[in-house]
């Protein structure tokens, strides 16, 4: 342990950290930049999460990561084990338990609370980006306010697909101002992006911090006569039988045979505890693997 | 009757050497004014004080706006207003058609959002509604209807001239600055061009400046006639005074320089 600052980064590093981490839960969606350091993982990974954890985690803290909803999987394994190891923190899978949980690619599918933090990786902040390759003028476009240049991209969802296509990453406008990229979440858990706990959005790679305080009012953008709808597979957890759950689609072998799950492990796990059984399910055993 | 646009001694220098300099003319509504010049003679500095794209070092550019709830409306300096509020005017009262298609054209997105984005700039909300009037406007501009969904890579360039004209002109702006819009295009399709460009200006009553080296194009759209050289204006006068009857000497070499097949 002495071998590391608590947390990895040194103190002055997470100081700036936490500065632009104020300053962005202070302008709800506004992307602020901040001198993102290197990390001892490759950009892509959660470089930008990590160091926001890095920031916000305290000795007391029980840290949670989960990638694509999983606990599991390498990304989500490593990342915990660095903070186990550089922070020394409890870890959980549990969300309820968890105080600050990194996350890749989705929201947990239990009701965050008070107090928790979610901390999201983002590989790509400026949700302007495809449509427009200058970082200043969309800098400029972000301050006064112009975004008819985002419909335009739900425009040519709807011309091509006959309905707006855009399944992750869906655009949203934050307090009726900012408009923000929530990460590569599916657009099924873009309602829940107004809760309870506090949101933090780190980018690596690309220097911005970006935030959204407790309760903050979000909402995906749409047109009037195609309004937006939070989808998700037109099936049950194949496991724990729940409906209500955004699933993962598993080819599982090569003849047409396919599952769905629940991509929130530990939400699975714990229905699968309480008794509920999916139709291809088995009950639940400790230790079964 | 109040000019549209009041342009008071307009300059733009380039360190020492002079974009352009001491401009100075009224523009009316309804009316088409015609710049015309060598390569380098300041046209192009000009148009873009005009439209806000470079800040003059002197002068002012005063647009009749529309009254709004922060202003009465009125003759106001476009040099001087806030930048929300131009970049406002040029995307709803001005249209600037550029000389290359593709600098005016968004080339990833498809024609139809090509022409609708001016409209969700200006918060159009309605998908069905946002199509319908990009229908209507490619019509006008001579596009099939079933074009509509390919992107203007897929256009030739008069295509794709034709569709920043209609991408500039959905929102009815009432001043268009055009910046060589026949460049690069071979005649019969020039021709053509012109020919909807005139249609267009009268039918919606639009204002518009137009920078060009071709005297043919002034002389089928533009009211009014500019001539300059080296920065400065050397001559004005009705298209057809001053193309039939130049006084300066530039103008003189100018129109008889024109090749006549």
């Amino acid at each position: 342990m002495s071998d590391y600052n608590f947390a990895y980064l040194d103190e002055q590093t997470k100081r700036m950290i936490r500065r632009a981490i104020l300053k962005g839960l202070a302008i709800p969606g506004y992307q602020v930049p901040f001198a993102s350091r290197e990390m001892p993982m490759p950009y892509g990974w959660g470089t930008g999460g990590v160091q926001v954890s890095a920031a916000v985690l305290t000795p007391d803290d029980t840290f949670k990561v989960i990638d694509q909803g999983a606990d599991d999987t390498t990304n989500a394994v490593s990342i915990r084990r660095f903070f186990q190891k550089t922070a020394d923190v409890a870890v959980t899978e549990a969300t309820a338990e968890a105080s600050v949980i990194q996350t890749r690619h989705r929201i947990p599918e239990e009701q965050m609370n008070a107090g928790q933090i979610l901390v999201y990786q983002v590989p790509i902040p400026e949700p302007l980006r495809f449509l427009e390759p200058s970082e200043v003028e969309t800098r400029k476009m972000h301050a006064l306010e112009e975004y008819g240049l985002m419909h335009v991209k739900l425009y040519e969802d709807i011309s091509q697909h006959g309905a707006i296509a855009t399944a992750y990453a869906y655009p949203v406008k934050v307090e009726d101002r900012y408009v923000m990229d929530p990460s590569p979440i599916p657009k099924f858990d873009n309602p829940k992006l107004s809760m309870p706990a506090i949101q933090l959005f780190g980018a690596g790679r690309e220097q911005r911090i970006y935030a959204l305080p407790p309760f903050t009012k979000v909402v995906s953008l749409d047109f009037d006569d195609y309004p937006f709808e939070a989808t998700k597979a037109d099936h049950a957890c194949d496991l724990c039988g729940s409906t209500e759950s955004y699933l993962d689609e598993l080819i599982v072998d090569d003849a047409g045979g396919r599952m769905f799950m629940c991509s929130d492990t530990d939400y699975c796990t714990s229905r699968r505890k309480a008794g509920h059984i999916g139709a291809q399910g088995v009950p639940y055993e400790e230790d079964a693997a | 009757m109040t000019p549209l646009l009041q342009v008071e001694n307009i300059a733009k220098l380039y360190g020492a050497r002079i974009g352009c300099t001491d401009v100075s003319f009224d523009l009316y509504p309804g009316e088409v004014m015609g710049i015309v010049g060598e390569s380098g003679s300041g046209k192009s500095t000009l148009l873009n004080c005009l439209a806000g794209h470079l800040v003059p070092d002197r002068g002012a550019v005063k647009f009749d706006t529309r009254a709004d709830g922060q202003h009465d409306g009125g003759l106001r300096d476009t040099v001087t207003m806030s930048e929300p509020e131009r970049r406002m005017l040029s995307r709803t009262d001005w249209a600037f058609v550029h000389q290359h298609a593709r600098d005016g054209l968004r080339m990833n997105v498809s024609a139809g959002g090509n022409v609708g984005e001016r409209l969700m700039a200006v918060n159009a909300r309605h998908y069905g509604e946002i199509r319908d009037t990009a229908t209507d406007w490619l019509g006008r501009v001579e596009i099939a209807a079933d074009r509509i969904d390919d992107r203007p890579t897929a256009f030739s360039g008069g295509m794709q001239q034709r569709l920043q004209i209609a991408r500039n002109l959905v929102t009815g702006p009432r001043l268009v600055f055009m910046d060589e819009p026949t460049g690069g295009l071979d005649v019969s399709v020039q021709a053509r061009l012109l020919d909807l460009l005139r249609g267009l200006v009268r039918e919606m009553g639009l204002s518009a400046i137009i920078v060009t080296h071709d005297l043919a194009v002034v002389r089928l759209l533009a009211d009014r006639l500019m001539v300059m050289k080296d920065g400065q204006v050397v001559e004005t006068g009705l298209t057809d005074q001053v193309l039939d009857d130049p006084q300066h000497a530039y103008t003189q070499l100018l129109v008889s320089s024109v090749l006549q097949v």
